[in-house]
């Protein structure tokens, strides 16, 4: 078997100091493989939003180990995260992100724009961004403007910027939460096809019903994993379906 | 990311908001085109003044009495001017004057009042470079004979006889009856004098018409003029000039009754006055410059303050620090480049019409444009670092959590 594409060993994330003292993480250890489509869940105040900066290199953990990709990232510089989020994650967010005014191919292009492993023509960068649209359904949009597109739409044209630098990991943060429920559908079907066609996907719901898309539910409560798997005693599906 | 790509992001950034991106340039474009014109104007005036100067006559060192020291105006006489003219080595030649009260002129049927009367040696013409257009000027002898002659100022001529020839006609300035005998070229507005609008007499006959009745003596003179033979021998004119006078009116050198310039002295008299002017100007510009600075500031501290999703976004893309803080600054520069750039054209254009509509001369400096430039480009650094650095600083956790 390869190696695992996140593993994580005691992992503590610390805000404040002296008494105001908050343990957002407080020593998770979670391992992720290559081609797996894993769902977080937790409240709000659970640490999953903390896991999440984490594993998308937005945010350093106070301790413990985060090997990423074989790279051991958790003591990077600044600008370092920043490499590795422009080359090896794709983030896609709950109210999309998209820059206004940008047409969508603007916006997918943007990526292409802060990669520095390889200098890409505008021309290379156009149809690499057009690609990409054309693979999320929106090959007839490419120059239509954030405001011109339904929110089921604007969320494709960000799930393109996502996977536009090829990366090993899709991060998607409540992807559905802002979008009404037949949206929800469409891009839970991308999704579902990224992750037939080979890519590890990390989400982060509150809905189990969007978890349930995902093989793998891991459940996070006070800073800590509380259950990691898909059996039907798991906390954060039962409650809600209670 | 390349410096090529960053550019195109800041344009980009600006387009998104073109008539903020206008009015944000407007106080550099304003403080870059007052800058120009501004030293156009005094650069223009500082050559008319220069000009006018030089139209008084070449190699010309002027001797006045001082002003300001009791008893001065009454000691230089017409005897100094004559002794300096045998005296005094280097000199191509020497014009005393003197100007009684204004005259009434008639001739030809016409009456001029109040018409300046300026008695001078036979050497005028030579000495101011002021040549004589038809008939002659009187000669020593004629002066020296107070010969009741008189040469007309071009505008007197015009004014009194129109079109014809004065020549030997009879005027009368005041009660004396006098024969033209010569018509002077015409010359116009010279330092606020206007030579064209005067009648120019024998200084003795001046003496002896018009001043004899004052309590002081009808031999003084007003200005006495002299022609040095060369550039060179200003400085060695001035000393024997100096000299002479000291001993002639008894007081000391360092302490004399009387003045010796020459037209630098006057010159640079006058361009010490514009440039105080100059440099009031220098200030006012600098100051909408620095308000245009603080205005590119202001924007792009809002800018900032709107777009931090944004730059949480590019840096969640994989922006670095560096990518942000060369985004943002080269907005600011390119906002404030593009004020420089207006306003060096409405600077020229403003120079120009200035020139042509304001009645003033405009010279544009052509230093002034790589400087007006160059300032704006260092306002654009300047303040658009600090919105920059703010941008650069953000974290990117933070700022996509903003709304």
């Amino acid at each position: 078997m390869s190696k695992p594409l996140i593993e994580i060993q005691g992992m503590t994330k610390v805000y404040g100091m002296g008494e105001a003292t908050v343990h957002a993480l407080a020593g998770v250890d979670m391992t992720v493989e290559k081609g797996e489509f894993v769902a977080i869940m937790g409240h709000s105040g659970s640490g999953k939003s903390t896991l999440m900066n984490i594993l998308g290199c937005l945010d350093r953990p106070t301790a413990g180990a985060y090997i990423f990709d074989g790279r051991d990232v958790s003591r990077l510089s600044k600008n370092e995260l920043a490499e590795v989020r422009n080359q090896k994650l794709g983030f896609i967010f709950q109210s999309f992100n998209l820059l206004p005014r940008l047409s969508a191919l603007s916006n997918v292009m943007l990526p292409m724009l802060y990669n520095m492993e390889e200098d890409i023509s505008d021309e290379d960068a156009e149809k690499r961004a057009a690609a990409s649209l054309q693979a999320v359904g929106l090959g007839e949009r490419l120059h239509h403007q954030p405001n011109q597109l339904s929110g089921g739409q604007q969320q494709r044209v960000a799930i393109a910027r996502a996977l536009v630098n090829n990366p090993p990991l899709i991060l998607a943060d409540e992807p559905t939460g802002n979008l009404d429920s037949r949206s929800s559908v469409e891009i839970m079907e991308i999704l579902h096809h990224l992750h037939k066609h080979g890519a590890t996907i990390v989400m982060v719901t509150h809905e189990p019903d969007i978890a349930e898309h995902a093989g793998r539910v891991v459940c996070v409560k006070d800073g800590k994993i509380l259950s990691d798997g898909h059996e039907g005693n798991n906390p954060c599906l039962n409650k809600r379906m209670a | 990311m390349k410096f090529k790509k960053v550019l195109r992001t800041a344009w980009e950034g600006l387009m998104l908001n073109k008539v903020r991106s206008f009015l944000t340039t407007l106080g550099v474009i304003i403080g870059v085109a007052s800058v120009i014109v501004m030293l156009s104007v005094s650069a223009g005036t500082e050559a008319a003044i220069a000009e006018q100067i030089n139209a008084l006559g070449a190699n010309l060192i002027i001797v006045s009495p001082m002003r300001g020291v009791p008893g001065a105006g009454r000691t230089m006489m017409i005897a100094d001017a004559y002794a300096i003219e045998e005296q005094v080595v280097g000199i191509d030649g020497i014009s005393a004057e003197q100007g009684p009260a204004p005259q009434i002129v008639k001739g030809n049927g016409i009456t001029l009042e109040s018409i300046a009367v300026i008695g001078t040696t036979a050497d005028f013409p030579n000495v101011r470079d002021y040549a004589v257009a038809s008939g002659a000027y009187f000669t020593a002898d004629e002066d020296e004979r107070k010969a009741k002659v008189v040469v007309l100022g071009a505008g007197i001529a015009k004014d009194l006889f129109g079109d014809t020839s004065p020549l030997g006609q009879t005027i009368t300035v005041g009660t004396v009856k006098l024969t033209v005998i010569g018509v002077m070229e015409a010359k116009g507005m010279v330092s606020d004098v206007d030579y064209d609008g005067r009648v120019y007499l024998p200084i003795n006959i001046v003496f002896q018409k018009f001043m004899s009745e004052m309590p002081i003596g009808g031999d003084r003179v007003r200005t006495i003029y002299v022609k040095a033979d060369s550039q060179e021998n200003i400085p060695s004119v001035i000393t024997q000039i100096t000299a002479l006078l000291s001993e002639r009116h008894d007081v000391s050198p360092s302490q004399p009754d009387f003045t010796v310039q020459t037209q630098q002295d006057i010159i640079a008299t006058q361009e010490a006055t514009t440039a105080a002017f100059r440099d009031l100007l220098a200030w006012v510009a600098g100051v909408s410059l620095l308000v245009g600075g603080i205005g590119i500031m202001n924007i792009m501290l809002v800018s900032v303050t709107e777009r931090t999703r944004e730059i949480g976004l590019r840096q969640a893309l994989g922006a670095r620090a560096s990518d942000v803080l060369l985004q943002f600054l080269l907005e600011a520069v390119i906002l404030s480049l593009a004020g420089g750039l207006v306003g060096v054209g409405m600077g020229v254009g403003g120079s120009y019409l200035f020139g042509m509509f304001g009645g003033m001369q405009t010279a544009i400096v052509p230093g002034s444009i790589p400087l007006a430039f160059g300032a704006a480009a260092v306002i654009g650094i300047f303040f658009g670092y600090y919105p920059a650095t703010q941008a650069a600083k953000l974290d990117p956790i933070e700022a996509l959590r903003r709304e």
